[in-house]
């Protein structure tokens, strides 16, 4: 009797394929066709709900928005994928859809026999490797590119030796990762979100904040748009929806979820990136985030910079699993891993992932790896734990900005000369938006009572009273450059 | 199984009614109001409220939506929500379990207006029930308000009556800033009346003023959510032996009233904290220093707290008895204020 109800309902799974996509009214019949064989409901099919309970639904199944409830679609479209229809005999249901049943007892290793490939599109040397599988990319963008890494790598050095000289309180680096950031900003569009960690100042340059905002904000005076509120290098502009970078790692995973899915239901045509490092994937965040980006079909690209070392933890020490990209399956997330000093690869990655993510309204999984060059701060001296060799050999040989100049010079984009008058021009700036910013006042204490709420409460318009007051009789003991 | 709630005419309303009638309003007049929590499909378990019943079917499944167990995870998504612009109302099954989603509430909801600089705000509510439950144990009972209410950045709602629930639900909702929305097990089935003007849909109450519940003179009875109904009992036995006690329902812990407070303490010269939360760093120990700050010369007692007992809360109904406040301590300490006269 069994067998026989397992073929009827493989029948109507047939049929309801035929019928095509109508939705809840294609399981009904799924369900009323089953229940006509079989009365007991020990085997009724919930996995095709999913467990919710039809009765509340009752007739108000078709007012759903239909997108929402496409998982349920995925998961007969999944059974349809994964079950072998011929295996009727061997099927069995269980929530959440068919599974075949093998009398083998197989433990699936806990790796695979090859790690997953990493995409490139330019050899160590900038050549082309591949001709056609990658996003062909223009001149312009391509000097923008070039001329971008090219910035935010003399940035990072100079603003580096900056703290060094006790000019700013904290820098931290991208050396190494220079592709990553430039490649995915290009990759993406201005309206698409971006929700950073903390290593990608690269997107909001590509995005247009100027050198002289990151040295405002990196001083902390008067012209920084976060009123000097957060520590260096934790910028924020909605102007170039770029949200604030946070401390607390991977808090931007699950919020990027929730912005993705703002997006969603305002039915706009961008997506949210957002950025984690190896290390960040093993906070509780990273789970939830990936998990509800899937059942949430939420238009999000998340993006690990899969650098090798989380300040002193290598990765060996962070998890056991064939790095990030292997997870993504896990949660029923496409994933791809590609060489993140190849900046061709990570803005053809991206801009496909970023199309997937907004046409077909799923989340993608981007695993970019390379090499974290700098120390993890100003407060780190990695040599502590790791060889000079070992920097050297990514500082130099797989150095990501060198092997994209090779590529465009190769296509007459780029010369030297070109080379020497945009780096001079570049540190010219960057002093120059040191000195300005240095000499910038600091916010007053206005800027320490607003923006806590939304209008200032009376309890706070009372303490800046009193503050004002202390001042004005203590002017002694109040810094001479700080404005009242 | 109720529906959403019809206009009533004149009466009563419990706070469940309330609650969930004003959520319905909200979500009416603002598209970009949406609930999410767990469990909110699946109504058939009997500890679980359903303040949010009839909501999904109403609104669908875009804007009601049921959440994987991860309160750090759909805290985040709403929060994440939030920035770009919409307005969550993110349920906790109780603030217990906010626990699990602590950081993205304090550092991010609570500060990100202030450290952007004004460019993100969070336009949150973080609803749900709060404190003692009635034997449920430690991990189910703990009251959060003084936790919350000392974070600068989020303001801090302790709803006791229906119009309470309404009018500071709704405020809540519409508010710009990040509320934490302190609910109560007990009350959600007590019937209070409600006025015309509490049933109109625009009605809403001010966040940050308490509300003097009863009047009196000789002594000031401060107290939030369930413990307001009992100083309202208290002070009716004090009545009875010539003590008449002013009671405020403090609403709003963060930002505290302490204008309304202080000017209370100055009528009547003495003070009765009430909280069932922890006594260490509690509620009442703020509401006392206020007052010793601001109306020291004109207190005739010294100040009294009266908290639950400083232990996690016991599951043995009698045990559990003995650890929160009862009406009697309420009224002891009242006494205790009016026989030290000078």
């Amino acid at each position: 009797m069994a067998n026989w109800v397992i073929r009827s309902r493989t029948i109507a799974h047939h049929l309801n394929k035929k019928m095509g996509s109508l939705g809840f009214l294609n399981l009904s019949f799924w369900n009323s066709t089953s229940n006509s064989f079989h009365s007991s409901s020990s085997t009724m099919p919930l996995g095709d709900n999913h467990g919710r309970p039809y009765a509340i639904f009752g007739d108000s199944a078709t007012h759903f928005a239909v997108r929402r409830f496409k998982s349920t679609e995925a998961a007969r479209e999944s059974d349809t994928k994964y079950f072998n229809q011929d295996a009727g005999d061997q099927a069995l249901d269980f929530p959440g859809g068919k599974v075949e049943f093998t009398s083998e007892m197989n433990f699936i290793s806990e790796s695979a026999d090859k790690r997953v490939p990493c995409y490139r599109v330019l050899d160590d040397n900038g050549e082309l490797i591949v001709s056609n599988n990658f996003v062909q990319v223009r001149k312009e963008v391509a000097i923008k590119m070039y001329s971008d890494m090219v910035t935010l790598q003399m940035m990072d050095n100079v603003f580096y030796e900056a703290q060094r000289q006790g000019r700013i309180s904290f820098y931290l680096t991208t050396l190494g990762e220079e592709a990553i950031n430039i490649g995915s900003a290009a990759a993406l569009s201005a309206d698409d979100l971006v929700l950073p960690q903390y290593r990608e100042p690269g997107a909001l340059l590509w995005r247009g904040f100027t050198l002289q905002e990151f040295a405002n904000q990196c001083l902390g005076n008067k012209e920084d748009k976060g009123k000097a509120r957060q520590m260096p290098i934790h910028y924020a502009s909605k102007k170039h929806n770029y949200f604030a970078v946070s401390s607390p790692i991977a808090t931007q995973l699950p919020q990027a979820v929730g912005a993705a899915y703002s997006l969603k239901m305002e039915g706009e045509n961008a997506c949210v990136a957002t950025y984690i490092g190896d290390g960040g994937t093993s906070e509780g965040d990273f789970h939830a985030a990936m998990n509800f980006a899937a059942v949430l079909e939420a238009p999000i690209i998340f993006i690990c910079r899969n650098n090798g070392w989380a300040i002193s933890t290598p990765i060996e020490e962070q998890f056991r699993s064939d790095g990030i990209v292997v997870r993504g399956r896990a949660y029923g997330i496409r994933s791809i891993r590609v060489d993140g000093s190849d900046a061709l690869a990570v803005l053809s990655a991206i801009r496909t992932a970023r199309e997937m993510a907004i046409s077909e309204q799923r989340p993608i999984l981007v695993e970019a790896l390379a090499y974290r060059v700098g120390h993890h701060s100003t407060s780190d001296d990695s040599t502590k734990y790791r060889s000079v060799n070992e920097i050297e050999h990514w500082k130099t040989a797989r150095n990501p900005v060198n092997r994209f100049r090779k590529w465009i010079e190769r296509n007459g984009w780029w010369s030297d000369k070109d080379e020497t008058e945009h780096r001079s021009s570049v540190k010219k700036q960057l002093l120059q938006a040191i000195q300005i910013a240095e000499k910038t006042e600091k916010p007053s204490i206005e800027g320490l009572f607003s923006d806590v709420y939304d209008h200032l409460p009376s309890n706070l318009q009372e303490q800046e009273e009193q503050l004002r007051e202390t001042i004005r009789r203590h002017p002694k003991d109040y810094p001479s450059d700080v404005p009242v | 199984m109720r529906g959403i709630l019809r206009q009533r005419v004149g009466s009563y309303m419990t706070v469940h009614e309330a609650l969930n009638s004003a959520l319905d309003e909200e979500m009416s007049a603002d598209p970009n109001v949406f609930l999410m929590g767990e469990e909110y499909l699946c109504s058939n378990l009997h500890f679980l409220y359903q303040i949010s019943i009839g909501l999904l079917k109403k609104y669908g499944p875009g804007r009601v939506f049921d959440t994987p167990i991860t309160e750090a995870g759909f805290t985040g998504i709403g929060i994440g929500a939030a920035y770009h612009g919409l307005k969550p109302i993110v349920e906790f099954m109780t603030f217990n379990f906010s626990m699990q989603a602590i950081d993205h509430i304090i550092n991010s909801a609570a500060k990100m207006n202030h450290m952007s600089a004004g460019q993100i705000s969070v336009p949150i509510v973080f609803r749900g029930p709060n404190g003692a439950i009635a034997g449920a144990g430690a991990q189910h009972s703990h009251c959060f308000a003084a936790w919350y209410a000392s974070c600068p950045g989020l303001k801090v709602l302790a709803p006791y009556s229906s119009e309470d629930a309404r009018g500071l639900l709704k405020a809540a909702i519409r508010d710009p800033d990040p509320v934490v929305f302190l609910e109560n097990t007990f009350l959600y089935e007590e019937s209070f009346p409600v006025s015309e003007e509490v049933l109109g849909s625009n009605f809403f109450l001010p966040i940050g003023k308490a509300k003097i519940e009863r009047e009196g003179k000789d002594v000031t009875i401060t107290a939030f959510s369930r413990m307001v109904g009992y100083a309202l009992k208290a002070a009716e036995i004090l009545e009875k032996e010539g003590i008449s006690a002013e009671v405020i329902n403090l609403r709003s812990i963060r930002p505290l009233d302490r204008a309304t407070i202080n000017a209370s303490v100055r009528k009547t010269s003495r003070l009765v904290t009430v909280e069932d939360g922890f006594p260490q760093h509690g509620v009442g120990s703020e509401i006392c220093t206020s007052v010793i700050e601001e109306s020291f010369s004109s207190l005739d007692a010294p100040v009294e707290r009266i908290t639950g007992a400083d232990v996690p809360v016991p599951y043995n109904e009698d045990l559990e008895r003995k650890s929160l406040p009862q009406v009697e301590d309420i009224v002891r300490a009242a006494r205790r204020t009016c026989n030290c006269l000078a």
